[in-house]
Protein backbone atom coordinates (compact mmCIF):
# COMPACT_ATOMS: atom_id res chain seq x y z
CA UNK A 1 0.00 0.00 0.00
CA UNK A 2 1.64 3.17 -1.24
CA UNK A 3 0.82 6.79 -1.85
CA UNK A 4 1.98 7.90 -5.28
CA UNK A 5 2.44 11.64 -5.78
CA UNK A 6 3.16 12.77 -9.31
CA UNK A 7 3.96 16.28 -10.53
CA UNK A 8 3.26 16.60 -14.26
CA UNK A 9 2.73 19.17 -17.00
CA UNK A 10 -0.85 20.50 -17.20
CA UNK A 11 -1.00 19.75 -20.93
CA UNK A 12 -0.18 16.07 -20.28
CA UNK A 13 -2.96 15.64 -17.71
CA UNK A 14 -5.48 14.23 -20.16
CA UNK A 15 -3.02 11.70 -21.52
CA UNK A 16 -2.08 10.62 -17.98
CA UNK A 17 -5.72 10.27 -16.91
CA UNK A 18 -6.37 8.22 -20.02
CA UNK A 19 -3.40 5.96 -19.27
CA UNK A 20 -4.48 5.50 -15.65
CA UNK A 21 -8.00 4.68 -16.74
CA UNK A 22 -6.64 2.04 -19.15
CA UNK A 23 -4.52 0.60 -16.32
CA UNK A 24 -7.71 0.37 -14.24
CA UNK A 25 -6.37 2.71 -11.61
CA UNK A 26 -9.42 4.43 -10.20
CA UNK A 27 -9.64 7.04 -7.49
CA UNK A 28 -7.24 9.93 -7.43
CA UNK A 29 -6.91 13.56 -6.40
CA UNK A 30 -5.74 16.27 -8.79
CA UNK A 31 -4.61 19.76 -7.84
CA UNK A 32 -3.13 22.68 -9.74
CA UNK A 33 0.19 23.74 -8.27
CA UNK A 34 3.08 26.06 -9.08
CA UNK A 35 6.60 24.73 -9.25
CA UNK A 36 10.00 24.88 -10.78
CA UNK A 37 11.97 21.99 -12.21
CA UNK A 38 14.93 23.70 -13.81
CA UNK A 39 13.26 24.58 -17.10
CA UNK A 40 14.10 27.81 -18.90
CA UNK A 41 12.33 30.84 -17.52
CA UNK A 42 9.56 32.26 -19.60
CA UNK A 43 9.70 36.00 -20.26
CA UNK A 44 6.51 38.03 -20.46
CA UNK A 45 6.13 41.74 -21.14
CA UNK A 46 3.18 43.93 -20.18
CA UNK A 47 3.69 47.42 -21.59
CA UNK A 48 7.00 48.43 -20.04
CA UNK A 49 7.10 45.74 -17.39
CA UNK A 50 9.11 42.64 -18.20
CA UNK A 51 8.91 39.66 -15.90
CA UNK A 52 10.54 36.27 -15.74
CA UNK A 53 8.00 33.63 -14.84
CA UNK A 54 10.01 31.29 -12.65
CA UNK A 55 7.20 29.17 -11.27
CA UNK A 56 5.41 27.13 -13.89
CA UNK A 57 1.94 25.73 -13.62
CA UNK A 58 2.01 22.03 -12.82
CA UNK A 59 -0.54 19.43 -11.88
CA UNK A 60 -0.15 17.20 -8.84
CA UNK A 61 -1.77 13.78 -8.72
CA UNK A 62 -2.20 11.87 -5.48
CA UNK A 63 -3.09 8.21 -5.79
CA UNK A 64 -3.36 5.60 -3.05
CA UNK A 65 -2.76 2.11 -4.48
CA UNK A 66 -2.43 -1.46 -3.26
CA UNK A 67 0.96 -3.10 -3.69
CA UNK A 68 0.24 -4.98 -6.94
CA UNK A 69 -0.73 -1.69 -8.54
CA UNK A 70 2.31 0.37 -7.62
CA UNK A 71 4.39 -0.40 -10.69
CA UNK A 72 1.40 -0.35 -13.03
CA UNK A 73 0.53 3.13 -11.86
CA UNK A 74 4.08 4.47 -12.02
CA UNK A 75 4.69 3.21 -15.54
CA UNK A 76 1.35 4.54 -16.76
CA UNK A 77 2.17 8.01 -15.44
CA UNK A 78 5.76 8.05 -16.69
CA UNK A 79 4.83 6.86 -20.16
CA UNK A 80 1.97 9.32 -20.56
CA UNK A 81 3.64 12.39 -19.03
CA UNK A 82 6.95 12.04 -20.89
CA UNK A 83 7.90 14.62 -23.52
CA UNK A 84 11.69 14.44 -23.12
CA UNK A 85 12.12 18.11 -22.32
CA UNK A 86 13.12 19.71 -19.03
CA UNK A 87 10.07 20.17 -16.82
CA UNK A 88 8.30 16.86 -17.39
CA UNK A 89 7.92 16.40 -13.64
CA UNK A 90 8.50 13.69 -11.03
CA UNK A 91 6.84 10.72 -9.40
CA UNK A 92 7.24 10.15 -5.66
CA UNK A 93 6.27 6.89 -3.97
CA UNK A 94 5.65 6.83 -0.23
CA UNK A 95 4.74 4.26 2.34
CA UNK A 96 1.34 4.69 3.90
CA UNK A 97 0.61 3.78 7.51
CA UNK A 98 -3.15 3.65 7.39
CA UNK A 99 -6.00 4.35 4.99
CA UNK A 100 -9.65 4.71 5.98
CA UNK A 101 -12.53 4.86 3.58
CA UNK A 102 -14.86 7.33 5.24
CA UNK A 103 -18.10 6.05 3.73
CA UNK A 104 -17.77 2.39 4.70
CA UNK A 105 -15.12 2.39 7.37
CA UNK A 106 -12.99 -0.03 5.26
CA UNK A 107 -9.31 0.07 6.07
CA UNK A 108 -5.99 -0.09 4.30
CA UNK A 109 -5.82 -2.36 1.23
CA UNK A 110 -9.61 -2.43 1.14
CA UNK A 111 -9.76 1.34 0.95
CA UNK A 112 -7.36 2.05 -1.95
CA UNK A 113 -7.20 1.34 -5.66
CA UNK A 114 -8.39 -1.16 -6.51
CA UNK A 115 -10.73 -2.54 -3.91
CA UNK A 116 -9.87 -6.04 -5.16
CA UNK A 117 -6.45 -6.60 -6.67
CA UNK A 118 -6.51 -8.30 -10.05
CA UNK B 1 -39.35 69.26 -48.49
CA UNK B 2 -37.20 67.89 -45.75
CA UNK B 3 -34.31 67.03 -48.03
CA UNK B 4 -33.83 69.68 -50.68
CA UNK B 5 -30.05 69.16 -50.90
CA UNK B 6 -30.54 65.49 -51.78
CA UNK B 7 -33.05 66.34 -54.48
CA UNK B 8 -30.66 68.91 -55.86
CA UNK B 9 -27.91 66.34 -55.78
CA UNK B 10 -30.01 63.97 -57.82
CA UNK B 11 -30.90 66.63 -60.35
CA UNK B 12 -27.58 68.35 -60.77
CA UNK B 13 -24.67 66.87 -62.63
CA UNK B 14 -22.25 67.63 -59.79
CA UNK B 15 -23.38 65.80 -56.63
CA UNK B 16 -23.22 67.58 -53.30
CA UNK B 17 -22.41 66.43 -49.79
CA UNK B 18 -25.54 66.26 -47.63
CA UNK B 19 -24.95 67.09 -43.95
CA UNK B 20 -27.66 64.78 -42.58
CA UNK B 21 -26.37 61.82 -44.56
CA UNK B 22 -22.83 62.62 -43.53
CA UNK B 23 -23.82 62.78 -39.85
CA UNK B 24 -25.45 59.35 -39.98
CA UNK B 25 -22.58 57.80 -41.92
CA UNK B 26 -20.04 59.16 -39.42
CA UNK B 27 -21.92 57.33 -36.67
CA UNK B 28 -22.47 54.22 -38.79
CA UNK B 29 -18.76 53.98 -39.54
CA UNK B 30 -17.90 54.08 -35.85
CA UNK B 31 -20.55 51.42 -35.20
CA UNK B 32 -19.12 49.03 -37.78
CA UNK B 33 -15.58 49.58 -36.50
CA UNK B 34 -16.82 48.50 -33.04
CA UNK B 35 -17.95 45.17 -34.49
CA UNK B 36 -14.37 43.94 -34.75
CA UNK B 37 -13.55 44.35 -31.03
CA UNK B 38 -17.01 42.84 -30.43
CA UNK B 39 -16.02 39.85 -32.54
CA UNK B 40 -12.82 39.60 -30.50
CA UNK B 41 -14.94 39.16 -27.36
CA UNK B 42 -17.31 36.73 -29.07
CA UNK B 43 -14.44 34.55 -30.32
CA UNK B 44 -12.23 35.16 -27.28
CA UNK B 45 -14.85 33.81 -24.91
CA UNK B 46 -15.36 30.67 -26.99
CA UNK B 47 -11.75 29.45 -26.80
CA UNK B 48 -9.72 28.06 -23.90
CA UNK B 49 -8.16 30.64 -21.57
CA UNK B 50 -4.61 29.80 -22.72
CA UNK B 51 -5.55 30.95 -26.25
CA UNK B 52 -7.89 33.82 -25.43
CA UNK B 53 -5.48 36.72 -26.03
CA UNK B 54 -4.24 35.25 -29.30
CA UNK B 55 -7.81 34.78 -30.48
CA UNK B 56 -8.72 38.36 -29.59
CA UNK B 57 -5.52 39.67 -31.17
CA UNK B 58 -6.46 37.96 -34.44
CA UNK B 59 -9.43 40.34 -34.64
CA UNK B 60 -7.51 43.37 -33.39
CA UNK B 61 -4.69 42.70 -35.88
CA UNK B 62 -7.21 43.10 -38.71
CA UNK B 63 -8.01 46.60 -37.40
CA UNK B 64 -4.44 47.56 -38.19
CA UNK B 65 -3.25 45.51 -41.13
CA UNK B 66 -6.45 45.13 -43.15
CA UNK B 67 -7.33 48.78 -42.57
CA UNK B 68 -4.01 49.92 -44.03
CA UNK B 69 -4.16 47.49 -46.97
CA UNK B 70 -7.66 48.76 -47.66
CA UNK B 71 -6.69 52.42 -47.66
CA UNK B 72 -3.55 51.96 -49.75
CA UNK B 73 -4.73 49.52 -52.42
CA UNK B 74 -7.78 47.33 -51.83
CA UNK B 75 -10.28 50.22 -51.89
CA UNK B 76 -9.12 51.18 -55.36
CA UNK B 77 -9.36 47.59 -56.60
CA UNK B 78 -12.91 47.38 -55.26
CA UNK B 79 -14.45 50.75 -56.03
CA UNK B 80 -12.50 52.71 -58.64
CA UNK B 81 -13.28 52.55 -62.37
CA UNK B 82 -12.24 49.21 -63.79
CA UNK B 83 -13.58 46.28 -65.76
CA UNK B 84 -16.22 43.69 -64.82
CA UNK B 85 -13.78 41.67 -62.70
CA UNK B 86 -11.60 44.18 -60.88
CA UNK B 87 -11.40 47.91 -60.21
CA UNK B 88 -8.55 50.10 -61.30
CA UNK B 89 -5.47 51.53 -59.63
CA UNK B 90 -6.60 55.16 -59.83
CA UNK B 91 -7.04 55.48 -56.06
CA UNK B 92 -3.92 53.57 -54.97
CA UNK B 93 -2.17 55.15 -51.98
CA UNK B 94 -5.24 57.32 -51.29
CA UNK B 95 -4.64 59.09 -54.58
CA UNK B 96 -7.51 61.35 -55.54
CA UNK B 97 -9.46 60.63 -52.36
CA UNK B 98 -10.80 63.89 -51.03
CA UNK B 99 -13.80 65.54 -49.48
CA UNK B 100 -15.88 65.80 -52.64
CA UNK B 101 -19.16 63.89 -52.71
CA UNK B 102 -19.34 60.18 -53.37
CA UNK B 103 -23.12 59.85 -53.49
CA UNK B 104 -24.04 62.35 -50.83
CA UNK B 105 -21.17 61.84 -48.38
CA UNK B 106 -17.50 62.83 -48.59
CA UNK B 107 -15.48 60.25 -50.49
CA UNK B 108 -12.96 59.75 -47.67
CA UNK B 109 -15.84 58.83 -45.35
CA UNK B 110 -17.09 56.30 -47.91
CA UNK B 111 -13.59 54.79 -48.05
CA UNK B 112 -13.33 54.47 -44.27
CA UNK B 113 -16.89 53.12 -43.98
CA UNK B 114 -16.11 50.40 -46.54
CA UNK B 115 -12.77 49.79 -44.81
CA UNK B 116 -14.54 48.77 -41.60
CA UNK B 117 -16.32 46.07 -43.66
CA UNK B 118 -13.06 44.73 -45.03
CA UNK B 119 -11.62 44.61 -41.50
CA UNK B 120 -14.44 42.60 -39.94
CA UNK B 121 -14.64 40.23 -42.92
CA UNK B 122 -10.99 39.23 -42.59
CA UNK B 123 -11.32 38.94 -38.82
CA UNK B 124 -14.31 36.60 -39.18
CA UNK B 125 -12.12 33.96 -40.83
CA UNK B 126 -9.90 33.73 -37.75
CA UNK B 127 -12.58 31.74 -35.93
CA UNK B 128 -11.75 28.71 -38.08
CA UNK B 129 -8.03 28.66 -37.33
CA UNK B 130 -7.85 29.69 -33.67
CA UNK B 131 -5.72 27.85 -31.10
CA UNK B 132 -3.20 26.64 -33.70
CA UNK B 133 -2.30 29.14 -36.45
CA UNK B 134 0.91 31.11 -35.95
CA UNK B 135 0.36 34.84 -35.58
CA UNK B 136 2.81 36.05 -38.23
CA UNK B 137 1.48 33.88 -41.08
CA UNK B 138 -2.07 34.78 -39.98
CA UNK B 139 -1.34 38.50 -40.33
CA UNK B 140 0.22 37.94 -43.75
CA UNK B 141 -2.79 35.85 -44.74
CA UNK B 142 -5.45 38.44 -43.88
CA UNK B 143 -3.47 41.22 -45.58
CA UNK B 144 -3.14 39.27 -48.84
CA UNK B 145 -6.67 37.87 -48.56
CA UNK B 146 -8.10 41.41 -48.41
CA UNK B 147 -6.26 42.28 -51.59
CA UNK B 148 -6.82 39.07 -53.56
CA UNK B 149 -10.20 37.79 -52.36
CA UNK B 150 -12.16 40.55 -50.64
CA UNK B 151 -11.43 43.46 -53.02
CA UNK B 152 -12.39 41.62 -56.23
CA UNK B 153 -15.61 40.29 -54.72
CA UNK B 154 -16.56 43.72 -53.35
CA UNK B 155 -16.00 45.03 -56.88
CA UNK B 156 -18.20 42.32 -58.42
CA UNK B 157 -21.15 43.05 -56.16
CA UNK B 158 -20.86 46.72 -55.23
CA UNK B 159 -18.18 48.36 -57.37
CA UNK B 160 -19.81 47.98 -60.77
CA UNK B 161 -18.58 44.44 -61.45
CA UNK B 162 -20.35 41.64 -63.28
CA UNK B 163 -22.63 40.45 -60.43
CA UNK B 164 -23.88 44.01 -59.93
CA UNK B 165 -24.77 44.36 -63.61
CA UNK B 166 -26.64 41.05 -63.48
CA UNK B 167 -28.84 42.40 -60.69
CA UNK B 168 -27.69 40.32 -57.72
CA UNK B 169 -29.16 41.87 -54.59
CA UNK B 170 -26.78 42.17 -51.65
CA UNK B 171 -27.79 45.07 -49.48
CA UNK B 172 -25.00 45.10 -46.90
CA UNK B 173 -22.69 42.21 -47.68
CA UNK B 174 -24.30 38.80 -47.34
CA UNK B 175 -22.23 37.63 -50.30
CA UNK B 176 -19.15 39.82 -50.09
CA UNK B 177 -18.75 39.59 -46.32
CA UNK B 178 -20.45 36.51 -44.97
CA UNK B 179 -20.44 33.86 -47.68
CA UNK B 180 -16.94 35.01 -48.57
CA UNK B 181 -15.64 34.80 -44.99
CA UNK B 182 -17.57 31.59 -44.24
CA UNK B 183 -16.27 29.68 -47.25
CA UNK B 184 -12.72 30.96 -46.73
CA UNK B 185 -12.96 29.85 -43.12
CA UNK B 186 -14.01 26.36 -44.18
CA UNK B 187 -11.07 26.13 -46.58
CA UNK B 188 -8.66 27.52 -43.98
CA UNK B 189 -9.81 24.95 -41.42
CA UNK B 190 -9.22 22.16 -43.95
CA UNK B 191 -5.76 23.42 -44.93
CA UNK B 192 -4.65 23.99 -41.33
CA UNK B 193 -6.00 20.67 -40.04
CA UNK B 194 -7.53 19.81 -36.68
CA UNK B 195 -6.25 21.06 -33.35
CA UNK B 196 -4.24 18.38 -31.57
CA UNK B 197 -6.83 18.04 -28.80
CA UNK B 198 -9.82 18.13 -31.17
CA UNK B 199 -12.08 15.12 -30.74
CA UNK B 200 -9.81 13.75 -27.99
CA UNK B 201 -10.68 15.93 -25.05
CA UNK B 202 -13.29 18.48 -24.10
CA UNK B 203 -12.48 21.91 -25.50
CA UNK B 204 -14.86 24.29 -23.76
CA UNK B 205 -15.51 28.05 -23.94
CA UNK B 206 -13.52 29.70 -21.17
CA UNK B 207 -15.76 32.74 -20.70
CA UNK B 208 -19.40 32.54 -21.77
CA UNK B 209 -20.20 36.07 -20.48
CA UNK B 210 -17.61 37.35 -23.02
CA UNK B 211 -19.49 35.50 -25.74
CA UNK B 212 -22.75 37.20 -24.76
CA UNK B 213 -21.03 40.59 -24.49
CA UNK B 214 -19.55 40.12 -27.94
CA UNK B 215 -22.89 39.07 -29.47
CA UNK B 216 -24.61 42.10 -27.92
CA UNK B 217 -21.99 44.52 -29.20
CA UNK B 218 -22.07 42.89 -32.64
CA UNK B 219 -25.81 43.51 -32.81
CA UNK B 220 -25.27 47.15 -31.78
CA UNK B 221 -22.57 47.62 -34.42
CA UNK B 222 -24.66 45.87 -37.05
CA UNK B 223 -27.11 48.80 -37.08
CA UNK B 224 -24.29 50.74 -38.69
CA UNK B 225 -23.45 47.84 -40.97
CA UNK B 226 -26.97 47.44 -42.41
CA UNK B 227 -28.51 50.83 -41.63
CA UNK B 228 -25.42 52.56 -42.97
CA UNK B 229 -25.52 50.58 -46.20
CA UNK B 230 -28.28 52.93 -47.34
CA UNK B 231 -25.39 55.44 -47.46
CA UNK B 232 -27.87 58.12 -46.43
CA UNK B 233 -30.11 59.14 -43.52
CA UNK B 234 -33.37 58.26 -45.22
CA UNK B 235 -36.35 55.87 -45.25
CA UNK B 236 -34.21 53.07 -46.65
CA UNK B 237 -31.81 53.36 -43.71
CA UNK B 238 -34.78 53.18 -41.33
CA UNK B 239 -36.04 50.03 -43.09
CA UNK B 240 -32.64 48.31 -42.99
CA UNK B 241 -32.16 49.39 -39.37
CA UNK B 242 -35.55 48.03 -38.29
CA UNK B 243 -35.07 44.76 -40.14
CA UNK B 244 -31.69 44.41 -38.40
CA UNK B 245 -33.52 44.59 -35.09
CA UNK B 246 -36.35 42.23 -36.06
CA UNK B 247 -34.65 39.32 -37.83
CA UNK B 248 -32.23 38.30 -35.04
CA UNK B 249 -35.09 38.45 -32.53
CA UNK B 250 -36.84 35.70 -34.49
CA UNK B 251 -33.62 33.71 -34.94
CA UNK B 252 -32.94 33.92 -31.22
CA UNK B 253 -36.36 32.59 -30.27
CA UNK B 254 -36.39 29.78 -32.84
CA UNK B 255 -32.83 28.75 -31.97
CA UNK B 256 -33.53 28.62 -28.25
CA UNK B 257 -36.59 26.44 -28.92
CA UNK B 258 -34.48 24.12 -31.09
CA UNK B 259 -31.93 23.92 -28.27
CA UNK B 260 -34.67 23.28 -25.77
CA UNK B 261 -36.30 20.48 -27.73
CA UNK B 262 -33.01 18.82 -28.64
CA UNK B 263 -31.15 19.03 -25.32
CA UNK B 264 -33.79 20.09 -22.81
CA UNK B 265 -31.92 23.32 -22.03
CA UNK B 266 -31.91 26.85 -23.44
CA UNK B 267 -28.18 27.59 -23.70
CA UNK B 268 -26.42 30.95 -23.51
CA UNK B 269 -23.80 30.10 -26.13
CA UNK B 270 -26.65 28.98 -28.39
CA UNK B 271 -28.47 32.26 -27.85
CA UNK B 272 -25.37 34.30 -28.66
CA UNK B 273 -24.75 32.24 -31.80
CA UNK B 274 -28.39 32.68 -32.85
CA UNK B 275 -28.11 36.47 -32.70
CA UNK B 276 -25.09 36.42 -35.00
CA UNK B 277 -26.76 34.00 -37.44
CA UNK B 278 -29.87 36.20 -37.56
CA UNK B 279 -27.75 39.28 -38.23
CA UNK B 280 -25.85 37.49 -40.98
CA UNK B 281 -29.04 36.29 -42.65
CA UNK B 282 -30.74 39.69 -42.72
CA UNK B 283 -27.61 41.45 -44.03
CA UNK B 284 -28.22 40.92 -47.79
CA UNK B 285 -31.98 41.46 -47.39
CA UNK B 286 -32.11 44.37 -44.93
CA UNK B 287 -33.03 47.11 -47.43
CA UNK B 288 -35.07 44.99 -49.83
CA UNK B 289 -37.71 43.20 -47.71
CA UNK B 290 -40.63 44.19 -45.52
CA UNK B 291 -40.31 44.11 -41.71
CA UNK B 292 -42.69 41.14 -41.48
CA UNK B 293 -40.59 39.29 -44.08
CA UNK B 294 -37.51 40.11 -41.94
CA UNK B 295 -39.10 38.37 -38.95
CA UNK B 296 -39.90 35.34 -41.08
CA UNK B 297 -36.47 35.32 -42.69
CA UNK B 298 -34.79 35.48 -39.28
CA UNK B 299 -36.84 32.58 -37.97
CA UNK B 300 -36.17 30.38 -41.00
CA UNK B 301 -32.45 31.18 -40.96
CA UNK B 302 -32.04 29.51 -37.56
CA UNK B 303 -32.69 26.04 -38.99
CA UNK B 304 -29.89 25.40 -41.53
CA UNK B 305 -27.15 26.95 -39.39
CA UNK B 306 -28.32 25.13 -36.28
CA UNK B 307 -28.23 21.70 -37.86
CA UNK B 308 -24.95 22.33 -39.69
CA UNK B 309 -23.35 23.20 -36.34
CA UNK B 310 -24.72 20.02 -34.75
CA UNK B 311 -23.51 17.89 -37.67
CA UNK B 312 -20.13 19.64 -38.05
CA UNK B 313 -19.09 19.01 -34.47
CA UNK B 314 -19.35 15.26 -35.12
CA UNK B 315 -16.92 15.36 -38.02
CA UNK B 316 -13.15 15.73 -38.27
CA UNK B 317 -13.62 19.20 -39.74
CA UNK B 318 -12.25 21.57 -37.12
CA UNK B 319 -13.88 24.85 -38.14
CA UNK B 320 -13.29 25.67 -34.50
CA UNK B 321 -15.81 28.44 -33.91
CA UNK B 322 -18.23 27.39 -36.68
CA UNK B 323 -17.59 30.33 -38.97
CA UNK B 324 -18.89 28.36 -41.95
CA UNK B 325 -22.11 27.30 -40.23
CA UNK B 326 -22.74 30.81 -38.90
CA UNK B 327 -21.56 33.06 -41.70
CA UNK B 328 -21.36 30.75 -44.71
CA UNK B 329 -24.65 28.93 -44.24
CA UNK B 330 -26.32 31.98 -42.66
CA UNK B 331 -25.14 34.12 -45.58
CA UNK B 332 -26.34 31.63 -48.20
CA UNK B 333 -29.74 31.34 -46.49
CA UNK B 334 -30.04 35.13 -46.35
CA UNK B 335 -28.93 35.68 -49.95
CA UNK B 336 -31.41 33.09 -51.28
CA UNK B 337 -34.27 34.31 -49.08
CA UNK B 338 -33.61 37.84 -50.37
CA UNK B 339 -34.62 36.45 -53.74
CA UNK B 340 -37.80 35.10 -52.15
CA UNK B 341 -38.94 38.05 -50.02
CA UNK B 342 -37.67 41.14 -51.90
CA UNK B 343 -40.36 43.66 -52.84
CA UNK B 344 -40.10 46.74 -55.02
CA UNK B 345 -42.89 48.19 -52.89
CA UNK B 346 -40.34 48.62 -50.09
CA UNK B 347 -37.34 49.58 -52.21
CA UNK B 348 -37.92 50.74 -55.76
CA UNK B 349 -34.21 50.44 -56.50
CA UNK B 350 -34.33 46.75 -55.56
CA UNK B 351 -36.28 43.99 -57.29
CA UNK B 352 -39.28 41.79 -56.77
CA UNK B 353 -38.58 38.33 -55.44
CA UNK B 354 -40.30 34.95 -55.78
CA UNK B 355 -43.26 35.84 -53.56
CA UNK B 356 -43.82 39.07 -55.48
CA UNK B 357 -44.07 37.05 -58.68
CA UNK B 358 -40.48 37.17 -59.94
CA UNK B 359 -38.85 33.72 -59.57
CA UNK B 360 -35.98 34.84 -61.81
CA UNK B 361 -34.58 36.89 -58.90
CA UNK B 362 -34.06 33.67 -56.93
CA UNK B 363 -31.98 32.29 -59.81
CA UNK B 364 -29.98 35.53 -59.92
CA UNK B 365 -29.35 35.26 -56.17
CA UNK B 366 -28.21 31.64 -56.59
CA UNK B 367 -25.75 32.81 -59.25
CA UNK B 368 -24.30 35.31 -56.78
CA UNK B 369 -24.04 32.66 -54.06
CA UNK B 370 -22.47 30.09 -56.39
CA UNK B 371 -19.83 32.38 -57.81
CA UNK B 372 -18.92 33.69 -54.35
CA UNK B 373 -18.45 30.13 -53.07
CA UNK B 374 -16.29 29.07 -56.01
CA UNK B 375 -14.03 32.13 -56.12
CA UNK B 376 -13.63 32.35 -52.36
CA UNK B 377 -12.78 28.65 -52.02
CA UNK B 378 -10.31 28.50 -54.89
CA UNK B 379 -8.53 31.78 -54.14
CA UNK B 380 -8.25 31.13 -50.40
CA UNK B 381 -6.96 27.61 -50.98
CA UNK B 382 -4.29 28.84 -53.40
CA UNK B 383 -3.26 31.69 -51.09
CA UNK B 384 -2.89 29.42 -48.04
CA UNK B 385 -0.95 26.80 -50.04
CA UNK B 386 1.51 29.42 -51.26
CA UNK B 387 1.90 30.89 -47.77
CA UNK B 388 2.32 27.39 -46.34
CA UNK B 389 5.10 26.80 -48.83
CA UNK B 390 6.94 29.90 -47.62
CA UNK B 391 6.48 29.34 -43.89
CA UNK B 392 4.82 27.00 -41.40
CA UNK B 393 1.19 28.03 -40.87
CA UNK B 394 0.74 25.98 -37.72
CA UNK B 395 2.39 26.11 -34.34
CA UNK B 396 4.30 22.99 -33.24
CA UNK B 397 2.25 20.57 -31.10
CA UNK B 398 4.25 21.48 -27.97
CA UNK B 399 3.56 25.17 -28.56
CA UNK B 400 -0.08 24.43 -29.17
CA UNK B 401 -0.21 22.53 -25.87
CA UNK B 402 1.43 25.40 -24.01
CA UNK B 403 -1.09 27.81 -25.47
CA UNK B 404 -0.88 30.51 -28.09
CA UNK B 405 -0.99 33.44 -25.64
CA UNK B 406 2.35 32.69 -24.04
CA UNK B 407 3.99 31.37 -27.21
CA UNK B 408 2.85 34.03 -29.70
CA UNK B 409 2.47 37.10 -27.51
CA UNK B 410 4.46 36.49 -24.30
CA UNK B 411 1.42 37.37 -22.21
CA UNK B 412 -1.26 35.59 -20.26
CA UNK B 413 -4.90 36.68 -20.18
CA UNK B 414 -5.24 35.93 -16.49
CA UNK B 415 -1.74 36.33 -15.07
CA UNK B 416 -1.57 35.89 -11.32
CA UNK B 417 1.91 37.30 -10.96
CA UNK B 418 2.83 34.42 -8.63
CA UNK B 419 6.31 33.20 -9.35
CA UNK B 420 7.09 36.16 -11.59
CA UNK B 421 10.24 38.13 -11.04
CA UNK B 422 10.62 41.71 -12.23
CA UNK B 423 13.50 42.07 -14.66
CA UNK B 424 15.58 45.15 -13.85
CA UNK B 425 18.27 45.78 -16.37
CA UNK B 426 21.82 46.08 -15.10
CA UNK B 427 24.51 47.03 -17.56
CA UNK B 428 26.82 44.02 -17.48
CA UNK B 429 30.49 44.09 -18.48
CA UNK B 430 29.72 42.47 -21.82
CA UNK B 431 26.84 44.72 -22.73
CA UNK B 432 27.40 47.00 -25.67
CA UNK B 433 27.57 50.70 -24.81
CA UNK B 434 24.01 50.80 -23.69
CA UNK B 435 21.68 53.23 -25.40
CA UNK B 436 18.42 53.97 -23.63
CA UNK B 437 17.74 50.65 -21.95
CA UNK B 438 14.28 49.32 -22.37
CA UNK B 439 12.90 46.33 -20.56
CA UNK B 440 12.65 44.63 -23.95
CA UNK B 441 16.36 44.73 -24.51
CA UNK B 442 16.87 43.46 -20.98
CA UNK B 443 14.60 40.55 -21.63
CA UNK B 444 16.88 39.12 -24.28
Amino acid sequence: MKLIVAIIRPDRLNEVLEALYRAEVTGLTVSRVLGHGGETDRVETYRGTTVKVELQEKVRLEIGVSDPFVNVTISAIVAAAHTGEVGDGKVFVMDVEQVHRIRTGERDEGAVTPAVAV
Amino acid sequence: MTRPPLLLALQDAAPAVVPADTAWMLVATALVLLMTPALAFFYGGLVRSKNSLNTMMMSFAALGVVGIVWALAAYSLAFSEGNALIGGTANFFLNGIGLEAQGTIPQILFLIYQGTFAIITAALISGAVVERMRFGPYVAFIALWTLLVYAPMAHWVWGGGWLMTRGVLDFAGGTVVHINAGVSALVAALVLGVRKDYGRQAILPHNVPFVLLGAGLLWFGWFGFNGGSALAANELAALAFSNTALAPMATLVVWVFLDYFRTGRATAVGGATAIVVGLVAITPAAGFVSPSAALLLGGIAALPSYFVIVARSRTRLDDSLDVFAGHGIGGITGALLTGVFAEKAWNAAGADGLLAGNPAQLVTQALGVGSAIVYSAVATFALLKVLGFVTALRAAPRTEGMGMDVSQHGEEAYASGEGSILVIHEAGPDSTPAPVLTPQTAAR
